[in-house]
């Protein structure tokens, strides 16, 4: 018989478990993700043990399985994210998240005179792994270190 | 074969050296060969949010040369953008009164912004510090006419790097035909991380100095550029380095024949005067190119050529 793990946060039947996300970040996500626009029930876990980072959060949404899609742009706050999906109990597949190479509408840009900033623009980002200037925004073509820009 | 048709000229990183060298074919047949009529019934639309002279008298020289209008704002200062109103709804009015719009704004991406909500064509004519893609392809124009290539040049940039857009998407361009690059100036006005960082990514070849001198001998263009003493955080910096990026005869004693000097213009004192004369200066030629370059923008993005 396998040994019984006791739950902190109960086991989902179907639908997402967003693990290994960095401490305090858990929040964020929701909101990053509008997980509340579903009207679905979403469990947060803060400061959990993990073997390979110490600390970290968890989100659990139930009924929705998120698409890579939508679970890479959490990659921006949370790098060592994993993407769980959950049907019957069973995990039935686990990814990493990845930063997508454009990423729209969810970075403010850093540039103050960038039009992103004195206009309702949806902001765009090309993300490169190349060097440490990571981001350049579609609309002032500025280079920034990922550390800079700021998630809205 | 380029099709330009409705194309946006809005950033150097939009075009691919077939695009660029189209242009610049087209370009060359307008200076051979003038075409009054050509946009005949083409009305184009001057926005000048900044000031500019020679951008904007050179566009709208360019349009009436072949037979097109134009309708422009007298003073920005007057425009309903003095009112507040958006750069997005400003350009969503004014494309329905003409068929091309050539626009200059101080924020950066606007022009990026202006094409996205606009039919038609935009023409980046300065967006802020960022892009004014048509001075670089006349600057393109003037080393490809005065050297017959754009690969495997030694091309000089001199003066302030850090904040002259020209400089930067001078060097993204040359980098790309394969020039070899040399950036000469004060430590404090180098050219910026990013540019070099675009640079190495497309393997081109650079070298950084604070004097040209050593190098002139070997140079087929030197492209000089102001140096602001605003810029300068300590004036007396400023009074260190003033002199050595002042082009004078006793500079081009030793430079090849094919040697050019190449400047956006206007100059305040970066060329001394006695150089006018000497067979090496080419930059009046140069802003007379900026006419045939944007002749050739127009017809291209209204498609009649």
């Amino acid at each position: 018989m396998k040994p019984l793990r006791t739950f902190k946060v109960y086991a989902i039947k179907n639908g997402t478990v967003i693990d290994h996300i960095p401490e305090g970040k858990g929040v964020e996500i929701i909101d990053l993700l509008r997980l509340r626009q579903w009207r679905k029930i979403v469990t947060v876990g803060i400061g959990f043990s993990s073997k390979k980072y110490g600390k970290k959060d968890i989100v659990k949404i139930e009924n929705k399985e998120l698409t890579a899609e939508e679970a890479n742009k959490i990659a921006i706050i949370a790098p060592t994210a994993t993407l769980n999906i959950i049907r019957n109990f069973e995990r039935v597949s686990k990814q990493n998240v990845k930063l997508p190479e454009v990423i729209e509408g969810i970075l403010k840009c850093p540039n103050p005179a960038c039009i992103t900033n004195h206009e309702p623009v949806t902001t765009k980002f090309f993300h490169d792994e190349t060097g440490e200037l990571h981001m350049r925004c579609w609309y002032c073509e500025r280079y920034f270190k990922a550390t800079d820009v700021e998630v809205m | 074969m380029v099709n330009f048709k409705n194309r946006d000229i809005i950033s150097i990183h939009d075009f691919s050296k077939e695009d660029i060298m189209h242009i610049l074919k087209t370009a060359k047949r307008f200076k051979a060969a003038p075409a009054p009529g050509l946009l005949k019934n083409k009305i184009l639309a001057s926005l000048f949010f900044e000031p500019s002279t020679r951008t904007r008298f050179s566009f709208e020289s360019a349009m009436q040369r072949l037979g097109g209008s134009v309708i422009t704002l007298a003073d920005a200062k007057t425009s309903s953008s003095a009112k507040g109103e958006s750069v997005a709804d400003s350009i969503r009015i004014v494309e329905k009164y003409c068929d091309v719009i050539v626009m200059r704004h101080s924020i950066e991406g606007s022009a990026r912004l202006a094409a996205e909500v606009s039919n038609n064509p935009i023409i980046n004519g300065g967006d802020g510090a960022n892009q004014h893609p048509t001075q670089t392809f006349l600057d393109l124009f003037s080393i490809l006419e005065t050297q017959g290539k754009l690969k495997g040049l030694n091309v000089a940039i001199v003066g302030d790097l850090k904040y002259g857009r020209t400089t930067h998407s001078l060097a993204y361009a040359l980098g790309m035909f394969g020039s070899r690059l040399h950036f000469v100036s004060p430590v404090s006005l180098q050219m910026p991380n990013h540019v070099m960082h675009e640079l190495k990514k497309m393997k081109a070849k650079f070298t950084i100095h604070q004097h040209p001198e050593k190098i002139m001998p070997k140079l087929d263009i030197f492209y000089a550029t102001r140096i602001q003493k605003e810029r300068f955080p300590d004036p007396v910096e400023y009074e260190k380095v003033k002199d050595v990026y002042i082009i004078t005869n006793k500079l081009l004693t030793k430079v090849k024949k094919n040697f050019r000097i190449l400047h956006p213009l206007p100059r305040v004192n970066e060329i001394n005067y006695e150089v006018d004369t000497t067979p090496y200066a080419y930059y009046f030629q140069q802003a007379n190119n900026g006419l045939y370059v944007r002749e050739a923008l127009l017809a291209l993005t209204l498609g009649k050529i």
